[in-house]
């Protein structure tokens, strides 16, 4: 079996027709990992005595000839920023590097009770700070498509795995890009539902109106299966919507002629990789051969969009990240003598660059004085930003845009300038800031063979048409690979 | 440069942070130019725009219905879930006696 090609409803049938058992293809990914994962560094923590627990229990369903749950026997991988009972969980923090969790995160209790078997752990930027994976506390992670590059971030370790075969899909978290463009820089597909859609509960928080969790995967369809498992209304999280849940895989197919889709010219503008704005431009024309039609809209604060983001985001960042402070779990520095030190000391040992930087950043906007200056003021253009999406999806169904400006950069190219890292997330904070769903997808590769992802982002709970419009476009790309 | 020095110093306090020297000079040449970049901000006119704290009040799934509807329900008097159990919720502390965290010295005088 070809595991870097395998797919979710691949997996499952291979175990319920039983070509094989949900224990010989857990093994199987395991020695993938074995052999490969030194070179990319995308697992933090393997969970084979849990895995192969759940795989037992399929086979066993298999054997008797008994109809599997959606995700029977299917190996996945959690971004280690979700909380999984019983299994280290770190969020790519040192002050984390010893905490086992007491209970399971939503998301991950969701896909297990729908027979996924969960392989380990994910690398991930600090507390999912950062654009590029260098930001872990524990190892970088390496490109699949070229080593001496970045998998992106801060879901880098769910992308990387994704990609290289070495889960069937992944887990990841977005609070301003975080699964879109990694998914873009390693030729995956990657989904940001809607703010609500997904329970937060067990996301360890970054910011929390800004951070969903979501999927990574292969195809739009394994996808679609991963959000109709983990969708829907938890007690647990009072944020979370009470939506009914479609039926996403059964939409897929629908027909896209006819359907509007809106550019915006603000996310073709001037840093836009020309490689990139090729690729993502040939795309588009693919949509109108489709039946599409093309409609021009304007989005006129993006520019605003990453000072915004900054803001908010690290605003509540401070707030969130002050939790840890070496009481109720975690690391605490050695040789204090009082509580004030304690806290200060474990923080400073304890925490990475990047995310003292944004506790800065937040707490200095949050300080007395600056308040209406920094964190009102955003929060007023937060809602300029919001607008600008909702009179554009008053004329247009979706909006396809480049998810990144660039295709995967260097490690250590960014490193030392947090600015420059910042605006890599150019076109993905929007989104977050307005809580709208978005796909990234590839859309084709660069003359270094470097994949190039396009995002197509839609209104509040309609993830059902930015799938459908992605499988159209993916199959129409498969049939002209096969074609030509 | 908007922030100085002592802002930096006095912002470390209030993050619980203490920042070694090297950290300090860091902090301050980054803050300065990441909020140089915020201040592109002040180019808009947000006199009259509405604060958005969250998403949930821009879709609210029940028209008409009160702001942060979504988040509340009935009390609950039976069947509530119940909490971890004690030495559970001590097992993740760095210090723990089994029924407390235990902290150094609160009072420092």
């Amino acid at each position: 079996m070809n595991l870097s090609s395998l797919t979710i409803p691949g997996a499952r049938a291979a175990v319920q027709e039983r070509k094989t058992t949900a224990t010989a293809l857990a093994e199987s990914f395991y020695r993938k990992i074995g052999k490969d994962d030194p070179q990319i560094g995308a697992y933090l923590a393997l969970c084979r005595e849990r895995a192969i627990s759940k795989a037992t229990e399929m086979d066993a369903l298999a054997a008797k000839g008994e109809n599997l749950p959606p995700l029977g026997g299917v190996p996945i991988a959690i971004k280690d920023v979700l909380v999984t009972k019983g299994i280290r969980t770190t969020a790519g923090s040192k002050i984390l590097g010893n905490f086992i969790p007491p209970y399971d995160c939503t998301a991950v209790a969701r896909l297990e009770a729908a027979g996924a078997v969960m392989l380990g752990k994910l690398n991930c930027d600090e507390f999912a700070m950062g654009s590029s994976n260098e930001n872990s506390a524990w190892k970088p992670v390496h490109n699949p498509h070229d080593l001496s590059r970045v998998p992106g971030g801060s879901s880098g370790g769910s992308a990387a795995a994704t990609a290289a075969g070495m889960a069937v899909a992944a887990l990841g978290s977005d609070t301003g890009g975080s699964i879109r463009q990694p998914a873009s820089f390693c030729g995956v597909v990657g989904l940001k539902p809607t703010y609500g859609r997904v329970s937060r509960y067990g996301l360890i928080a970054f910011a929390s109106s800004l951070d969903h969790v979501g999927p990574l995967a292969k195809t739009v369809k394994d996808a679609a299966i991963l959000l109709r498992t983990i969708a829907g209304r938890d007690p647990m999280d009072s944020t979370s919507a009470e939506l009914p849940v479609p039926n996403y895989v059964a939409e897929l197919d629908k027909p896209v002629r006819g359907l509007k889709i809106g550019v915006a010219k603000e996310y073709f503008g001037q840093g836009l990789d020309n490689e990139v704005r090729n690729t993502v431009e040939a795309a588009i024309q693919k949509f109108a051969a489709l039946g599409c039609e093309i409609v021009e809209v304007s989005l006129p604060h993006t520019r605003y969009a990453i000072p915004t983001y900054y803001i908010v985001a690290t605003a509540e960042a401070s707030s969130n990240l002050a939790r840890f402070d070496g009481v109720r779990y975690g690391y605490r520095a050695a040789g204090v003598r009082t509580l004030s030190e304690m806290y200060r000391r474990t923080r400073d040992q304890g925490l990475g660059a990047e995310v003292k930087r944004r506790i800065m950043l937040g707490s200095y906007a949050l300080s007395a004085g600056y308040y209406d200056a920094y964190y009102l003021k955003a929060q007023k253009v937060r809602t300029l930003l919001t607008r600008d999406f909702e009179d554009a999806f008053t004329k247009v169904d979706v909006i396809v845009a480049p998810t990144s400006p660039t295709a995967a950069f260097k490690l250590g190219e960014k490193v030392d300038d947090p600015l420059a890292m910042y605006l890599a997330d150019i076109y993905t904070v929007t989104a977050n800031l307005a809580g709208i769903p978005g796909i990234s997808i590839p859309c084709g590769e660069t003359t270094e063979k470097l994949p190039i992802g396009m995002q197509i982002l839609g209104k509040h709970f309609d993830e059902a048409t930015i799938l459908r419009i992605a499988h159209a476009y993916e199959s129409s790309r498969q049939s002209s690979v096969l074609s030509s | 440069m908007k922030v100085t020095e002592k802002d930096v110093a006095y912002v470390a306090d209030l993050a619980n942070l203490e920042l070694s020297d090297q950290e300090r000079a860091r902090m301050l040449r980054d803050l300065n130019s990441i909020l140089g970049h915020i201040d592109t901000l002040n180019e808009l006119d947000t006199t009259n725009v509405q604060p958005m704290a969250q998403v949930s009040d821009r879709y609210d799934s029940k028209p008409g219905s009160d702001r942060f509807a979504y988040a509340s329900r009935e009390d609950v008097h039976e069947g509530l879930r119940k909490s971890l159990p004690h030495d559970i919720a001590v097992a993740n502390a760095p210090d723990s006696n089994g029924t407390f965290f235990q902290v150094p010295k609160v009072i420092e005088r």
